[in-house]
């Protein structure tokens, strides 16, 4: 790996077909030591089958993925990762403590198994059963197993789904102490928070292609767009046509509205309905975003906006 | 980090093998489901059909029996312990994630043949136990180790066939095919009654099976056997072994690579 950059996992000019569904489309991204890689986007738009390229568990149709210089099918490549996949299929009578001798056994200089524990948050879960752990324990254990062979890349496909808030504290936590300690790590995620709290470079997909790339601020000032909910008697279709506003619909009694400037319209919201009720701004979803920027630049699908220089 | 190419320190791969060999066995311990009816079912057809219901022809049928149940459980052992839980196994993702960590190769498959072959020497053992004792069948020490070394060996080729109806009908439909399998080849094998009780076709086809050739070694070695030739019913089951094996292997290749 000749130059200043050293890639970790890349992936370039990657091309994947299932049938003739095209999932990636001509993809490029790499991961560096030390970085935080957020995989951004929704349901379908590749996430999940450019972790399976990079880990070796799909060929590429076209381009290439290698992982740590190598092909991702060597051993000694595979070595330096630890991985969470959504879907881990691990067996429900095996311990808690049989799964993590098992999977610190693959690697050359596993972690302390009190660490994993303390990292995880799995104290007194070693002798129970996998299967007879809740939904969030079981995730952790899956965070445990990842994160057991002192990997220096780690991968996370989705690691806070289905984790209540506070275990989600625990596993971003751990996720920046791995991190202070210079483990890199590739994740995918729906929320934008996690991006926002774990990433310093975002890539966000979009039907099997990158439609943004870049340092976290850049990306975020792309996504202005807020969602206003509120209990109101106006007329929904009046409101999307007042300026800034994307979109405007009644969902029962409540009305939802989707602008680029939140502040004008709440303040003109309120000034039309004395009576409006149960407020609400959010920031929309980052992957929902990009959809929309998506859909705007349907024609010019070559030049996405933050596409990053290097 | 300017350590792209070398390699770190192996971990040393037969702590992994043996690793993966005792989850494997716990697990399957655990499972209710598979564990009791692989045991029990063959030593509790033999202490019915071998021990209670057959006193009356001077031990024969305990003989018979002890052989040919032997054959009978190691195949449930492999057919159940490959055919269903690779291929569940393979459905809910854990094959996949265990290509994805750096487990030694073949570490997986090892460690479920090892553990076919240890069911299968403990029914072989239980066996024994029960024709020694309530049996009263009596064999020099080299005839009772020659026999268990056949039940042991005698699982692989269920194992391969059971990789492969896995990969053939998934872990949903392959309980079901493995017992349509299971049931009806060890009757047509010989394992429940002699073939010369039975019509003369049965005899015929019984060189198709695979039970058919192991039990028939088997009974060699307890003196009943039907005269064939040893290497023939040592080939047979080999060829199937390594031709399922093979089949299996390309079935997963294929849906792998999907």
């Amino acid at each position: 790996m000749e130059g200043s950059f050293v890639e970790l996992a890349s992936l370039r000019g990657v091309r994947r077909q299932y049938g003739k569904v095209v999932a990636l489309d001509g993809v490029d991204l790499s991961i560096g030591p030390g970085q935080v890689l957020a995989l951004l986007g929704a349901n379908g738009a590749g996430k999940t089958t450019a972790i399976a390229l990079l880990l070796g568990l799909l060929e590429p149709d076209a381009g290439e993925a290698t992982l740590f210089g190598r092909s991702p099918h060597e051993l000694a490549a595979r070595r330096n990762i630890g991985v969470m996949l959504q879907a881990a299929g691990i067996p429900d009578n095996s311990t808690v403590g049989e799964l993590l001798a098992l999977t610190r056994s693959y690697y050359p200089k596993p972690r302390e198994t009190a660490q994993c524990v303390a990292l995880a948050g799995l104290e007194g879960l070693l002798p129970r059963r996998y299967g007879r752990l809740s939904g969030g324990q079981q995730r952790r254990v899956q965070f445990a197993l990842a994160l057991c062979g002192s990997p220096r890349l780690l991968f996370l496909d989705e690691p806070t789904t289905g984790l209540d808030i506070e275990a989600r504290q625990l596993v971003w936590r751990a996720i920046r102490e791995l991190v202070a300690q210079g483990c890199a790590v590739l994740l995918t995620t729906h929320y934008l928070e996690e991006a926002e709290a774990l990433a310093d470079r975002v890539v966000v997909l979009a039907r099997g292609k990158v439609v943004a790339a870049g340092g976290i601020d850049a990306v975020r000032r792309h996504v202005a767009q807020r969602r206003i909910r509120c209990l109101s008697s106006l007329d929904a279709a009046r409101i999307a046509a007042w300026p800034q506003v994307r979109s405007a619909q009644r969902i029962d009694a409540r009305i939802e509205v989707v602008t680029d400037a939140a502040e004008a319209v709440v303040r003109r919201l309120l000034a039309e309905d004395a009576a409006l009720s149960e407020l609400e701004v959010q920031r929309a979803g980052l992957a929902e975003a990009f959809l929309e920027l998506t859909r705007d630049d349907a024609g010019d699908a070559s030049s996405p906006q933050a596409r990053e220089a290097a | 980090m300017d350590a792209m190419t070398d390699t770190p320190a192996m971990p040393s791969p037969l702590r992994s093998y043996l690793l993966e060999a005792r989850c494997e066995f716990l697990r399957l311990l655990r499972t209710p489901s598979f564990a009791l009816p692989v045991m029990l079912f063959p030593a509790l057809f033999y202490l019915l059909f071998g021990v209670l219901l057959n006193r009356s022809d001077g031990g024969q049928a305990a003989r018979y029996l002890m052989a040919t149940y032997g054959v009978f459980g190691v195949m449930g052992a492999g057919l159940f312990a490959f055919g269903v839980t690779v291929a569940m196994e393979r459905e809910r993702g854990y094959l996949a994630y265990k290509r994805a960590l750096p487990m030694p190769p073949g570490a997986y498959l090892l460690a479920k043949m090892a553990m076919a072959m240890l069911f299968a020497g403990m029914i072989a053992l239980l066996l024994a136990v029960l024709g020694a004792t309530l049996g009263k069948v009596s064999l020099a020490p080299s005839q009772w180790l020659l026999l268990l070394a056949i039940d042991v060996a005698a699982v692989l080729p269920f194992c391969a066939i059971g990789l492969w109806i896995g990969t053939l009908v998934g872990g949903q439909g392959s309980p079901a095919v493995v017992n349509i399998l299971y049931l009806p080849m060890a009757f047509l094998s010989g394992l429940w009654l002699p073939l010369s009780m039975l019509p003369a076709v049965f005899a015929r086809i019984a060189p198709a099976w695979p039970s058919y050739h192991l039990a028939q070694l088997a009974l060699k070695v307890v003196g009943m056997d039907a005269g064939g030739s040893v290497a023939a019913h040592l080939a047979v089951p080999a060829a199937m072994a390594v031709a399922f094996f093979l089949l299996a292997r390309r079935r997963l290749a294929a849906a792998d690579a999907r």
